[in-house]
């Protein structure tokens, strides 16, 4: 009887496993999570009937996946939510130029690859907060300024480890040369009241409890923290103005080389940087539409226009591993 | 003589050695200029930390679970029937969350020191949680369950004779239990500690939480920060033989040993604790208790409660369906191949067979992520061969056929979590004397009638305990499982893991919770075993 059950038991999940495919169904590898991508694949599905079967995953694991795969994955479309991972997808050989005028037009260039193997879908903005009942604008200027010893002892920031942070001082890397960005780096390490946070909420909160009176984050984050404790004690700061502009960051998706439906995700793509979807894309998560004739949504428009680093995205992943070697040698944990 | 369960036991470890070498053939092309940079930046730093890590949990762990299984399994005490399966509450909880809701709670921002400063002014002191103590602290409630559940075996197994024979000899308590109980319990506890150690190496989610850097972040950071996926298998395939060697000092060092009980183990009447000693026991298992289980998951209610409206919907019996079928399936397959595997280690003590056997329970010192990048390639490797044959006899291509199914999820947990049912059922199979089976083999009982009949009713402690870590174990995995479950087939553990890699912690309590609520099935399971069983 034991064992009727347990093969009973074992056919039924069996059974519950197999989830076939179907021939025409797109199919996405994202590591941008389930709930802000959702709900634009079932948009996408009632305006052209076409369904997308998708599954997520740390950026690492996908393109691991993508390459065992080979030549017979099933996967149409990597979409990741950083610029470094795409170009690195696209140095293994894992995605196809795409020659679309659509998404020329659409998207900004230096929001896309160069070689046309991905495109930037949506933008992040990583910059200064600070606690707005201890310290003034004015006192605030550029990213590099942070190591002035003034700031000593008020200065938080996120870990290392983190790939906003890494595309962050690869970008410094590109614009100052790799011994000024050390210094720079080295500097803001002199200036910590604490260890690194391990994520962005934390570090806002921490500035806004008083532990430190600075920091940088994604705007997004700043967003949703806002959006569930309004009276937090944070203000938003554009540094770099009148220099190069705020560091900004891209998520996107690339249409993998061994794509079974080319056709049909091109097809998505373009939509995605479309204006139906760039709202639907961006806003769900107060992000920035990469489509700069698209409007912002209302409540990141309220935090006001900047001027942003107009160097290519790409440089992130070009300069990732430099940057990565150049946070341990500073000590930047 | 190459017997059938010898080969059993060798088909298991060569089915588990291969994503093993996949891992560690990345030693083929040396990533010099990363070894470099690592060993001059950060290398002497990361091993001091998780020097102190495996010391730090190795100690707690071994003293929290051992006392605790001690009084519950030896002692009488106000509570202890309670006590006795409640402790075990912690196992369900994943050791990133409970991390989380303690830094939440004790960092500068959480309520304990924001009420201090509120009360003792801005310059209040509070110890900084985010440190080594803290990672400590937490690891240790998180995985005391493993050496209580084993040790608690150990001790109700072994029965009085030893210790009454030893009292008449004229031990008192305290020495009846150090010189004798404790020797005597010793491969459950290190059965349980090896867990314990390897799961604190392996960990990635307690110590991001923390941003408490050891071997493993960086691993991680070499993977996805260096891009250099064989830079993160060749320190990971030092983590493993490092585990390796470990494991196989302890077993030399107790190879001539032996730990089994003549007879029926007599339960004789337990050490009563009365008065102030049974009042301590009692407060001391409820602190335990209190600070490992019931105050972060009442904290985890709470923040789901303020999410529930707007996330809890009916794919949430979806997610709960997936996660208990998929734990369950899984720990009936672990425990039966962790069955031959003790078996065969019994039958047959050659060093070849030992060596095959430990073999197959290293998969649980590799870190997740890489574990399932070695279990994919030679997956996704065969998947791309049987297309080939399918075009060249059918001239059809099916795609990808083991992909998103059982057929690839199942053996990348059995190669994770081997070890985790082979512990438990390899130290309930050292109580069972060999003159039993000599016994058994004059009545003509030999080969899989004497497991069946002999053996299977005298481990079921063992194999319940087995299955019910597996079980909670595999419903908590992370890595594999996303890398391997079919398209928009979620478990719960896969919806923490989207929350909280976004930073939305406390969106992540719900699925947290409803995992919590789902692990307390297996728990019981193994409850109600025990209790009926004795």
């Amino acid at each position: 009887m034991k064992n009727t059950a347990c093969s009973a038991l074992l056919c039924l999940a069996i059974s519950a496993f197999v989830a076939p495919v179907a021939a025409d169904d797109l199919v996405v590898y994202s590591a941008r999570n389930e709930q802000l991508i959702k709900p634009l694949f079932d948009a996408y599905t009632k305006e052209t009937g076409v369904k997308i079967k998708f599954v997520t995953d740390k950026e690492g694991a996908l393109l691991q996946r993508l390459k065992a795969e080979g030549e017979n994955t099933p996967a149409d479309m990597l979409i990741t939510v950083d610029a470094g991972n795409l170009w690195e997808a696209a140095r293994e050989g894992s995605l196809k130029p795409v020659q679309s005028k659509l998404l020329a037009a659409n998207i900004p260039a230096h929001l896309r690859d160069p070689g046309n193997q991905w495109f930037g879908l949506s933008v992040r903005a990583r910059t200064i907060f600070f606690n707005n009942q201890k310290v003034k604008p004015a006192e605030l200027s550029t990213y590099e300024d942070l190591g002035n010893p003034k700031w000593k002892g008020r200065l938080c920031l996120r870990t290392s480890k983190k790939v906003y942070n890494q595309s962050l001082v690869a970008m410094m890397i590109a614009e100052h040369g790799e011994a000024r960005a050390e210094q720079i780096v080295k500097s803001w390490g002199a200036n910590l009241s604490t260890d690194p946070f391990p994520d962005d909420t934390k570090m806002l909160e921490a500035i806004a409890a008083g532990q430190c009176d600075v920091g940088i984050a994604n705007t997004y984050y700043f967003g949703r923290l806002i959006e569930k404790k309004p009276g937090l004690a944070l203000g938003i700061f554009w540094p770099n103005q009148k220099g190069s502009g705020v560091h900004v960051n891209v998520s996107g998706a690339g249409i993998t080389r061994h794509a079974k439906h080319e056709k049909e995700a091109i097809k998505l793509l373009e939509w995605l940087s479309s204006d139906k979807a760039q709202n639907l894309f961006a806003d769900v998560n107060l992000e920035y539409p990469v489509n700069p004739a698209v409007k912002t949504d209302p409540i990141v428009a309220a935090w006001g226009q900047f001027k942003q680093n107009s160097i290519n995205v790409s440089k992130a992943g070009e300069l990732q591993t430099t940057a990565v070697k150049l946070m341990d040698r500073a000590g930047y944990r | 003589m190459v017997g059938g369960w010898r080969l059993a036991a060798f088909a298991i470890a060569l089915l588990i050695v291969v994503p093993l070498s996949v891992v560690l053939s990345s030693f083929l092309s040396p990533e010099r200029e990363i070894w470099n940079h690592l060993a001059e930046n950060v290398l002497p730093g990361l091993l001091a930390n998780t020097l102190r890590l495996v010391l730090g949990v190795g100690i707690g762990v071994t003293l929290l679970g051992v006392t605790l299984a001690w009084l519950t399994a030896a002692c009488e005490f106000p509570g202890r029937k309670f006590f006795s399966w409640a402790l075990l509450l912690p196992l369900a909880v994943p050791a990133y969350v409970t991390a989380f809701v303690f830094v939440a709670w004790l960092d500068f921002t959480g309520p304990v020191q924001t009420l201090l400063r509120a009360s003792f002014g801005s310059s209040a002191w509070f110890p900084g949680i985010r440190s080594g103590g803290g990672v400590v602290l937490v690891m240790t409630l998180a995985l005391y369950p493993y050496v209580y559940l084993l040790a608690r075996n150990a001790f109700l197994t072994q029965g009085r004779s030893a210790l009454e024979a030893a009292q008449s000899l004229g031990c008192n308590r305290a020495e009846g239990f150090f010189r004798i109980a404790l020797p005597m319990a010793r491969p459950w506890i290190m059965g349980g500690l090896m867990l314990a150690l390897m799961e604190t190496l392996a960990d990635f989610g307690t110590m991001a939480v923390f941003n408490y850097d050891t071997f493993t972040t960086a691993i991680y950071k070499t993977w996805f920060g260096l891009f250099s996926l064989s830079g993160a298998s060749q320190l990971a395939s030092v983590l493993v033989l490092l585990v390796f060697v470990l494991i196989l000092l302890e077993q030399l060092s107790r190879s001539r040993l032996r730990y089994s009980q003549a007879g029926r183990p007599t339960q004789s009447e337990r050490i009563r604790l009365a008065g102030w000693r049974g009042g301590l026991a009692s407060m001391f298992a409820a602190t335990v208790l209190l600070v490992g289980f019931v105050l972060p998951v009442a904290q985890l209610v709470l923040w789901s409660s303020s999410v529930f409206a707007q996330d809890f919907d009916a794919r949430y019996l979806g997610f709960l369906w997936h996660s208990l079928s998929l734990g369950a399936i899984a720990a009936g397959l672990i425990v039966a191949c962790a069955l031959v595997l003790a078996y065969a280690q019994r039958r047959h003590t050659d060093p070849w067979t030992r060596i095959a056997v430990r073999i197959a329970t290293l998969g649980y010192a590799v870190p997740g992520p890489v574990l399932a990048v070695g279990i994919i390639i030679p997956l996704a490797w065969l998947d791309n061969q049987l297309i080939h044959l399918s075009k060249a006899w059918f001239g059809h291509n099916p795609g990808l056929l083991l992909q998103g199914t059982l057929l690839v999820m199942l053996p990348a947990y059995l190669t994770r979590f081997l070890a985790v049912g082979y512990n438990p059922v390899e130290s309930a199979m050292q109580r069972i004397t060999r003159n039993l089976d000599e016994a058994a083999r004059t009545f003509g009982v030999s080969g899989l009638q004497m497991l069946r009949r002999v053996h299977l009713p005298m481990l079921r402690g063992g194999l319940f305990s087995a299955a019910a870590l597996v079980f909670v174990d595999v419903m908590k995995e992370m890595p594999i499982t996303l890398m391997t479950r079919p398209f928009g087939w979620d478990t719960l553990a896969v919806r923490i893991f989207e929350m909280t890699s976004e930073g939305e912690w406390e969106r992540a309590a719900l699925p947290a919770v409803a995992l919590v609520l789902a692990g307390l099935l297996p728990i019981a399971l193994l409850v109600r075993h025990t209790e009926t069983h004795r």
